[in-house]
């Protein structure tokens, strides 16, 4: 199946995928409206210092540990995609506590998000794969050797 | 076809369902659920108190989930007895069912302590079931002066869950800090106090003598007056009926890393259960969910003639109080460092150039990239601990390392 890679080293740390990952899960039509003076919660994240920078996103694991975990059984995977139903979200943070690639962070309010791919937004595709200048970050199938 | 019963309606069994149609789509399965209410979760019982969600969104999986998996759901029924010769379950109206492969994924009950006097207290509740929740919800009201007899993560998740709906809550408990089982005393201080300032009172290093009517007795000679008692001291797993049938129990149902019994063709899981704890090395009982579900899973994987061994189960908590997020991991022997911001604690703790355990408050971003040490045992010199320390990231990998966790072929 198709995940979002990150080639490292040519990422910039330029945030701008946190930005693009922001505005595509807003629900809002005007970026600048979105996320101007807003603090943005993004699904994928940045880390890094000087000159090593990576995004890092959901893993969409095969068999993921955040879905076996959740003590609300709002974590589920469908047809690949590791999905959550925020509605059931209490925040308990179990979720970040076993990700072992700390790909799942709180959303504004207070419920857990994480990248679903943009499969079901306006973006219709990663948008932080769409938006990056450098092409650090693909969208594709590799054959993962685990 | 194979036919499998589960004993038991809780998350475990709902890991042993989803455990057993990844291999076996056609067999048969009887779940004999004790409670009247669809599979939920329940640790999610104080936020419903607290408004945060509700019975419906409760439900640990949608309402298609038994029809999907073709189960058949014994509601209201318990299981009295297990006969292993004749491989049946008999229920308490004394009918048989028939298993080729049983599950007992019973969970626990709570303990209750022989107060004196307690029987003529009225308003008194455990806090384990979504019907326990219901009643005491019933019984609050704006005046209720509250005592919860335990400050562990039960009595102070019902004490969340509760506080702005009474008038007062205190909380008594034998041991000398908060959260005992998961906390040392620095870290269990610190969160006390944040409990304090949000309105809690706590007697600690106390106990109740005995009860008469509304007031209870404490060792240290002080008396507390309720209108409402909550009984969280402790839980016991439901091993009775594996230990009737002639089954290995300790603490709870001894299992190996397959969750079998020392019974043929039958399989243990979650609270009722004592497994394989990877973080000390024995067997022990960790009624934690995550637990619960991946040992249903193994199990019910296993029951359908399929290969699961589940050995990495170690202790993990992660709670929230009043805005305040906790986690935990592993275990707290060897060398501790200590990382200290004006609102977070991390404590550390490495033995043999692993890491064993560590307490987090305040700052839990990317705690599972420390849990994941500890599960994969990593070599500390394998890594950068003293960023790790500092700020849970994946820099602390080396490239190398990183690139094949992410699954990187550049």
């Amino acid at each position: 199946m198709k995940r979002v890679y990150v080639n490292e080293e040519w990422c910039l740390g330029c945030h701008l995928c946190e930005y693009n990952c922001a505005f595509a899960n807003s629900g809002m039509k005007d970026m600048a409206a979105a996320l101007k003076d807003k603090k943005i919660f993004p699904r994928i994240h940045v880390e890094g210092e000087d000159k090593i920078t990576f995004a890092v996103s959901c893993r969409h694991c095969e068999d993921p540990v955040c879905v076996k975990s959740c003590i609300a059984g709002a974590i589920s995977k469908q047809d690949g995609v590791v999905r959550i139903d925020r509605s059931k979200c209490v925040g308990c943070l179990t979720c970040i506590l076993v990700c072992p690639y700390g790909a799942l962070a709180l959303g504004a309010n207070g419920t857990m998000q994480k990248c679903e791919l943009c499969l079901q937004n306006s973006c219709g595709e990663p948008a932080c794969v769409k938006g990056c200048p450098n092409k650090a970050i693909v969208y594709e199938e590799r054959s993962e050797t685990e | 076809m194979k036919k499998y019963v589960i004993i038991g309606n809780g998350t475990a069994a709902v890991g042993c369902i989803e455990g057993i149609r990844g291999v076996d789509q056609e067999g048969g399965i009887t779940v004999i659920s004790g409670e009247n209410h669809h599979v939920y979760s329940r640790p999610l019982i104080s936020y419903y108190l607290e408004g945060k969600t509700d019975p419906d969104k409760m439900k640990y999986r949608g309402d298609g989930f038994y029809i999907e998996n073709g189960c058949k759901v014994l509601y209201g029924k318990t299981a009295k007895s297990i006969d292993t010769d004749k491989k049946t379950v008999v229920l308490d109206d004394g009918e048989e069912i028939k298993y080729d492969e049983l599950c007992v994924a019973a969970g626990s009950r709570p303990f209750v302590p022989p107060f004196e006097g307690l029987d003529a207290v009225s308003n008194k509740f455990s806090f384990m079931t979504l019907d326990d929740a219901l009643s005491l919800e019933k019984a609050l009201t704006e005046e209720s002066r509250v005592l919860i007899v335990g400050a562990g993560l039960i009595g102070l998740k019902c004490a969340e869950g509760i506080r702005d709906k009474v008038k007062e809550i205190t909380v008594c408990d034998l041991a000398g800090r908060v959260l005992s089982s998961i906390l040392d005393d620095v870290c269990a201080a610190s969160v006390q106090k944040h409990l304090e300032d949000n309105g809690l009172k706590f007697l600690l290093s106390d106990s109740v003598i005995k009860f008469d009517k509304n007031t209870a007795y404490m060792k240290s000679g002080k008396t507390v007056d309720f209108d409402i008692l909550v009984l969280a001291v402790g839980v016991r797993a439901n091993s009775e009926i594996v230990k009737e049938a002639g089954g290995e129990v300790n603490r709870g149902i001894i299992i190996n890393t397959k969750m079998q019994t020392s019974l043929p063709h039958v399989y243990a899981a979650g609270d009722c259960a004592e497994g394989y704890d990877a973080s000390v090395g024995t067997n022990r009982v960790l009624a934690i969910l995550p637990n619960a579900y991946m040992q249903g899973h193994a199990a019910g994987v296993n029951m359908a003639c399929g290969e699961a061994v589940f050995d990495n189960a170690i202790p993990m908590n992660s709670i929230g109080f009043f805005g305040l997020h906790i986690m935990s991991a592993g275990s707290y022997g060897g060398d501790m460092k200590e990382v200290k911001t004006e609102d977070s604690v991390k404590r550390f703790f490495t033995d043999g150039g692993v890491l064993k355990g560590f307490m987090l408050i305040g700052e839990t971003e990317r705690a599972g990239i420390y849990t994941s040490l500890i599960r994969e045992k990593t070599p500390l010199e394998s890594i950068d601990f003293d960023l790790a320390e500092k700020i849970a990231s994946n820099l602390i990998f080396s490239q190398n390392v990183r690139r094949k966790r992410f699954g990187g072929v550049v």
